[in-house]
């Protein structure tokens, strides 16, 4: 009973429940039918979205693999690309390394090779050197034979000098004027005229002798046949004895002749020279006859005297017979002479 | 009247005419009386003389003959228009060799003073004459047929050449070797005169075996055949480098270098010449003179010198110079250059100074080590005032100005080109103001770029 009691309290209560709940239900249906759609949109839309999630990744995959597929490709292009520049900068590199090396080695060995260079104008300035220390002996040697020939030539000229006034030699009676008693010493010329040989006059010069019958003496004259000029003879033991000097002995004993000069000519001379004359003028004529006048005039020459000794009356004695003053005191007077009172 | 008074005339003739011809060669001696005999009439009155029976008579009147065409051109006209050359070279042929002697000396006296005169000569068959007269036996007969033959080629090209034809350059390459002392000299002469006109000439001289001998007289001691000898080489070298490399074959160096130190001046000045034609062909034959040392020789030679006879060294040295950096390097060692300023300070005349100035730009403007050993000398501020002077020649002035530039275009010794920067004008301060940024630019670059940022690189 008390269940019923209760359930009777409670039947209004569940009355209203029952009606409460079965209007909530219609008051919710709406809601929950609602609800309902919107869950199932919601699920089917998240199977939907699972779905297409799922075609996504799985799209994803494909292109993600193709992509990468490509990626690789282009990525082993860009490696090989870079690989080969690479190897193309490291060889850019030696080879720039080895003409570096080439080209300074070629520079310094066959164009401007320093120590070449160096050692070369070294050279040259050696040369230079070397050159002006020849030049420079050989101008002292120059100027040294120069100088030699020089007082060679005045000491000749002296010589000839001392030669020619050898008559001023000092006697022993006579001082000559180098040998001044009021000197010291005598003058320096003085012992050039002692030891200078006297000069005499010219030997008459070998002339060149034509050869012609007309000089026939000039064949006897010892100059125009050829002397044999005698030497001393060699490894002669000086001889013993107050002897002179071999040298000096065939010295004068083969001297040549000096002739005097009446000696010297032919004794024809004149008349050898007037033969010449003759010659040449018989050379220059055209022809030998001579020339003759005209007239034979030659033959009627008449003797033309002196009008001195010729007077009307015939030639006068004078100058003819006698040649002495026939009176000589004719022409004198005994009277003195007046003197002029100038 | 006797035989013997009619010959008595004659022989009174012919003593007068003898007399006469013999003053008149002996007035004719004399440069005042030459004038009086013109007006007096010589000319006419020797004509007759050289066909005259008495050879003395005629050998004297060829020999008065020759003395007065010798003094002015005038006279030597009257004896062209005269006709006497015929008549002259007709006798040479025949006569003996007095005549021919004095009849060489008329064709030489006439043929020096002008071309159309030695044409003359020329076209009156004279050349054959004297070319035979050159085989004569007398060594004075020959020597005056070459001094007249030499004078004849002095002219021009186309008188050497009817000279060569003639045959005479055999001839004289034999007179040369003759012992007579006065007949090489004017057989080298000659030869010299000959070679000097062109190439083809030279080579004619070249083919009769001329350069070995005129090689071996180089030792000669005498200065006057020394002189002609060194001018006939240089006459042949100048023309080609082949002929040049002949004359260098022939071992002229280094005797030629003891010929610059010889008391004679012109010896010395052709010697200097005859350096300066082989150096100028080619930087081998440059060489081979620097090889030899003549570059010192000639250095000496310049210093021991006034005058023009320098003049020949100076521009060896800047033929040497130019060819190339190495050479002028060698010119630099031998104390070249301070020789070449003195000769530029103290020489009076324009044309030595502006060899001298074209020789320095020569040397001066291949580095800079070369402008500065020129630099240092301070030969700059000397071209500078001889380019702005007007008192110098106009060739005087482009030489020193482009002497300055190339020098100063590779100078960076800069103390010398301070002095430029005050009194210089325009064209030359901008080459100056160039060398000073060129040298100092870097210099600023390195020490302040560190610092202060990038200064701009261009400027």
């Amino acid at each position: 009973m008390a269940t019923l009691a209760r359930l009777q309290a409670r039947s209004t209560f569940l009355a209203q429940q029952y009606y409460f709940r079965n209007s909530v239900v219609d008051i919710f249906r709406k809601k929950e039918y609602d609800a309902a759609v919107k869950i199932q949109s919601w699920f089917r839309g998240c199977r939907v979205r699972a779905y297409l999630r799922h075609l996504h990744r799985v799209a994803t995959v494909i292109q993600k693999c193709w992509r990468g597929y490509l990626g690789r490709q282009q990525y082993q292009l860009i490696v090989k690309l870079a690989f080969c520049s690479m190897k193309m900068n490291l060889y850019n590199a030696m080879a720039v390394r080895i003409q570096k090396q080439w080209r300074g080695y070629r520079i310094r060995k066959y164009c401007f090779n320093y120590f070449y260079y160096k050692e070369y104008l070294r050279a040259v300035s050696e040369t230079n050197d070397a050159i002006r220390e020849a030049l420079e002996e050989f101008a002292e040697m120059k100027e040294r034979e120069d100088k030699k020939a020089d007082l060679e030539r005045k000491e000749k000229k002296k010589g000839y000098e001392a030669r020619k006034m050898h008559y001023l030699l000092s006697t022993k009676q006579i001082p000559g004027i180098y040998n001044s008693p009021f000197r010291k010493d005598p003058d320096p010329w003085e012992l050039r005229l002692q030891k200078a040989k006297p000069l005499i006059s010219q030997r008459p010069k070998v002339k060149k002798i034509s050869v012609s019958v007309s000089n026939w003496p000039a064949y006897a004259s010892p100059q125009v046949l050829p002397q044999p000029k005698i030497l001393p003879p060699i490894d002669r033991k000086p001889c013993q004895g107050p002897f002179r000097d071999i040298t000096e002995v065939l010295e004068q004993r083969y001297k040549p002749l000096e002739p005097t000069l009446r000696v010297a000519e032919p004794i024809n001379e004149l008349q050898a020279a007037r033969e010449e004359l003759r010659k040449q003028e018989c050379m220059r004529n055209i022809h030998d006859d001579m020339f003759l006048p005209f007239s034979s005039y030659n033959k009627n020459k008449k003797y033309i005297p002196l009008m001195h000794s010729s007077s009307k009356y015939g030639p006068d004695s004078y100058g003819s017979q006698h040649f002495r003053d026939e009176n000589p005191t004719k022409w004198l007077c005994n009277k003195e002479i007046k003197e002029d009172k100038i | 009247m006797s035989q013997r008074q009619v010959l008595q005339v004659f022989e009174q003739y012919q003593k007068a005419r003898t007399q006469f011809v013999q003053m008149v060669a002996e007035l004719a001696t004399r440069p005042q009386n030459i004038e009086t005999l013109q007006n007096a009439g010589v000319m006419s009155l020797l004509r007759p003389l050289l066909l005259d029976v008495v050879p003395t008579i005629q050998q004297t009147a060829a020999l008065a003959l020759g003395r007065l065409a010798n003094y002015n051109d005038d006279l030597a006209e009257a004896v062209v228009k005269g006709d006497i050359l015929p008549q002259l070279v007709y006798s040479l042929a025949e006569q003996n060799r007095f005549y021919k002697k004095a009849a060489a000396f008329v064709l030489q006296a006439v043929g020096k003073h002008s071309p159309q005169l030695a044409q003359a000569i020329v076209d009156c068959g004279a050349l054959d004459t004297l070319v035979i007269c050159l085989e004569d036996f007398d060594p004075g007969v020959k020597e005056a047929a070459a001094s007249a033959l030499g004078f004849i080629a002095r002219h021009n090209a186309e008188l050497s050449q009817a000279v060569v034809d003639a045959g005479a350059v055999p001839l004289l390459v034999l007179c040369i070797q003759e012992p007579e002392i006065a007949l090489k000299r004017i057989a080298a002469s000659a030869l010299s005169d000959i070679s000097k006109h062109s190439p083809e000439l030279a080579q004619t001289v070249v083919d009769a075996g001329a350069i070995a001998h005129l090689a071996q007289m180089i030792l000669n001691p005498d200065s006057k055949l020394k002189r002609q000898i060194l001018s006939a080489l240089s006459q042949i070298a100048k023309h080609s480098v082949d002929l040049a490399e002949m004359v260098v074959e022939a071992e002229i160096f280094p005797v030629v270098l003891t010929c610059l130190k010889d008391k004679d001046e012109y010896v010395k000045k052709n010697a200097s010449t005859l350096i300066r034609e082989i150096a100028k062909h080619t930087p081998e034959l440059s060489q081979l003179v620097v090889n030899a040392g003549g570059v010192a020789a000639v250095t000496d030679c310049i210093g021991s010198c006034k005058g023009n006879i320098r003049l020949p060294g100076i521009m060896m040295l800047g033929y040497v110079a130019a060819h190339s950096e190495n050479l002028a390097m060698a010119v630099i060692i031998s104390k070249g250059v301070p020789q070449l300023s003195l000769c530029l300070a103290e020489e009076p005349e324009d044309h030595i100074k502006a060899a001298a100035a074209w020789a320095l730009g020569q040397i001066g403007r291949h580095t800079p080590e070369h402008a500065r050993a020129v630099a240092v000398t301070n030969t700059l501020p000397v071209l500078l005032s001889l380019y702005l002077s007007a008192e110098s020649s106009e060739d005087l002035q482009i030489k020193s100005k482009k002497a300055i530039k190339s020098i100063l275009q590779k100078c960076t010794y800069l103390p010398a080109l301070e002095p430029f920067l005050y009194d210089a004008p325009p064209n030359i301060l901008k080459h100056v103001v160039g060398q000073f940024s060129k040298v100092l630019f870097p210099w600023i670059f390195r020490n302040t770029s560190a610092e202060s940022g990038q200064l701009p690189t261009t400027y």
